[in-house]
């Protein structure tokens, strides 16, 4: 794995790799205009045929999302996943669709998920599990579930609740 | 043998790019939503397809009944608390969730698993992997309105889930493995009881190759339909016993073995038609290597020593910033969980990676199209899709 990476370096803008585990490395890819190139190389000539997955990452701190596009060369039992950062307000990736027909599938989620476009992605704006959206898009970090439920949910009348430490004081001693 | 030749006098003329143009106003088609409820349908999930006369022309896969967010859950919990959340992603086959995300924080946290839990580990998820392909199984044959097999596997499930119950207390979510090692030992007598199952679950599987695999009507409507050429599974992310009935013998417990399966025998069953009759074909040799590995694993395993480490405070347990990627072999194709930690005592975020995320969308979608209406269940059931896991 060294020895590839090392190739990569070369030609590619590449961040420090993290060998993880002997069959498993992560590496920064840092300019993102080369997504396509190194992805197409290491499809075609280094035997990376199968996307295993692509997520994202929110670094909302660093205000940046992190995409993984993880590749598994089988025959040579390897795992490489490289990791491309887009600023988080802009939020706009390079669809890679045509190389992996399935990865539309992650791009539509991330879509509505992330709220990442991929311009140029088979039905990317279609709905894939939420139905009717419209708040923040959910797996990013500021979408607060607390207060989304609070606002779209009413508490069921009827329902008592009390505080358990005060109830079991008042049932044990209710004298006081 | 059966092929289907579908009737075309009566379609429209082909748009530019040589695709139908599908106008429902014109009368010629007519849209049909199958699911999300439907004896058909592998849990709840629909295809709204579109058929002319009784030829599907187009097919979209919905999904979304089934979403509870647990990615989203996982990252507002302690890593202790994920635990119990994590198998209920997958109902049929929980324990690799429980597996990859404990494999997972183990490797991040720098914790070594003990010997015999790797064993105890390796023996759950052969289960598992038992009662997935008896469900698969079942299945396949409701989806061509054979109503015994899933009778009879139905009951094989149930013996199995009585020995999930002895040993670990629950039936569908057990809950077992977690970060550190499992619960506990094998219970007293455990052995010959599954041995005891094991013999009845065969009794019945040869009965089921008898009625099943040599049924006439069963060849007919599964042999030469919904093929996947072999040259998909790459771009379609193709895994597991889909891959190896088109002759490709992918299959992570030999490719990257884990946990103690270097240390079985087992072969790896590969079909080459890739039909829904060799893709049934491959689960049902792949069903006897899981009883086997069953066998062997009780035989092999060491029968004391430690099952579980000593973890730090569950309670304040901070895991250094990382990422990893630890996956299986489910019954279905590759399982894997991504997990993102960034130093606190939450997780940064967990991707959880189903086989059937590739396989019942993209796939599906592009093998639908051309096929007859009364296949759709059987090429649906036969790729072997549980929805909850495409969307979490």
């Amino acid at each position: 794995m060294r020895d590839l990476i090392e190739r990569l370096t070369q030609r590619y803008s590449l961040g420090a790799p993290t060998f993880q585990r002997p069959v498993l490395t992560f590496v920064d890819l840092t300019v993102n205009e080369q997504l396509r190139a190194i992805l197409l190389e290491l499809r075609d000539r280094e035997g990376f045929t199968h996307l295993t997955l692509l997520t994202a990452v929110d670094w909302l701190e660093e205000g940046r999302f992190q995409l993984t596009y993880m590749l598994n060369n089988r025959t040579a039992n390897q795992t490489l996943a490289l990791r491309v950062y887009l600023d988080r307000a802009v939020a706009v990736g390079e669809t890679i669709h045509d190389i992996w027909p399935t990865a539309e599938t992650y791009q539509r989620e991330l879509r509505e998920m992330f709220g990442i476009d991929f311009p140029g992605s088979p039905r990317v704006d279609d709905e894939f599990m939420l139905e009717g959206w419209t708040d923040l898009p959910p797996y990013r970090r500021d979408f607060d579930t607390l207060a989304y439920s609070q606002q779209t949910y009413r508490d069921r009348p009827g329902r008592a609740t009390t505080d358990p430490r005060a109830h079991m004081k008042q049932k044990l001693y209710p004298q006081g | 043998m059966f092929s289907f030749n579908p009737d075309r006098s009566q379609y429209p003329a082909t748009g530019p790019d040589g695709k139908l143009e599908v106008d429902l106003e014109t009368g010629k088609f007519l849209k049909l939503w199958h699911g999300p409820n439907h004896p058909g349908i592998t849990g709840n999930m629909s295809l709204e397809i579109i058929v002319n006369g009784d030829e599907v022309v187009e097919a979209r896969t919905r999904v979304g009944y089934l979403h509870r967010g647990f990615e989203k859950l996982m990252e507002r919990r302690t890593f202790i608390q994920v635990f119990p959340i994590v198998c209920r992603v997958c109902v049929p086959e929980p324990d690799f969730n429980e597996y990859c995300y404990a494999a997972a924080v183990e490797e991040l946290a720098g914790i070594e698993v003990p010997e015999a839990a790797n064993w105890i580990r390796t023996l759950i998820l052969e289960m598992g992997r038992f009662n997935s392909y008896m469900m698969a199984m079942g299945g396949i044959g409701g989806a061509l309105g054979m109503g015994v097999p899933g009778q009879w596997m139905t009951y094989v499930r149930d013996l199995m889930l009585d020995r999930f119950e002895e040993l670990t207390g629950a039936r569908i979510y057990h809950m077992f493995i977690l970060p550190g090692g499992v619960r506990g030992h094998l219970p007293e007598g455990f052995g010959e009881r599954m041995e005891e199952t094991l013999q009845t679950a065969e009794k019945y599987i040869a009965d089921l190759d008898r009625l099943m695999f040599t049924n006439a009507v069963f060849k007919k409507r599964t042999q030469g339909i919904g093929v996947i050429d072999p040259a998909l599974f790459e771009p379609y992310g193709v895994t597991g016993p889909n891959a190896r009935a088109g002759g490709v013998a992918k299959d992570v417990r030999k490719d990257a073995p884990y946990l103690v399966y270097d240390q079985l025998t087992f072969d790896v069953a590969v079909e080459q038609e890739s039909d829904i009759y060799a893709r049934a074909r491959v689960r049902f040799r792949d069903l006897h290597a899981t009883i086997d590995l069953i066998r062997q694993i009780l035989r092999d395993m060491p029968k004391d020593g430690p099952v579980m480490t000593s973890l730090p405070n569950v309670l304040h347990w901070k895991i250094p910033r990382g990422e990893t990627y630890i996956k299986g072999e489910a019954s279905r194709g590759e399982y894997g969980y991504y997990l993102v930690t960034d130093g606190s005592g939450y997780p940064r975020r967990i991707n959880v990676r189903g086989p059937s995320y590739t396989h019942a969308m993209a796939l599906l979608e592009h093998l639908i199209p051309g096929t007859n209406i009364a296949d759709i269940a059987a090429l649906m059931v036969s790729l072997h899709t549980y929805p909850p896991e495409i969307e979490r």
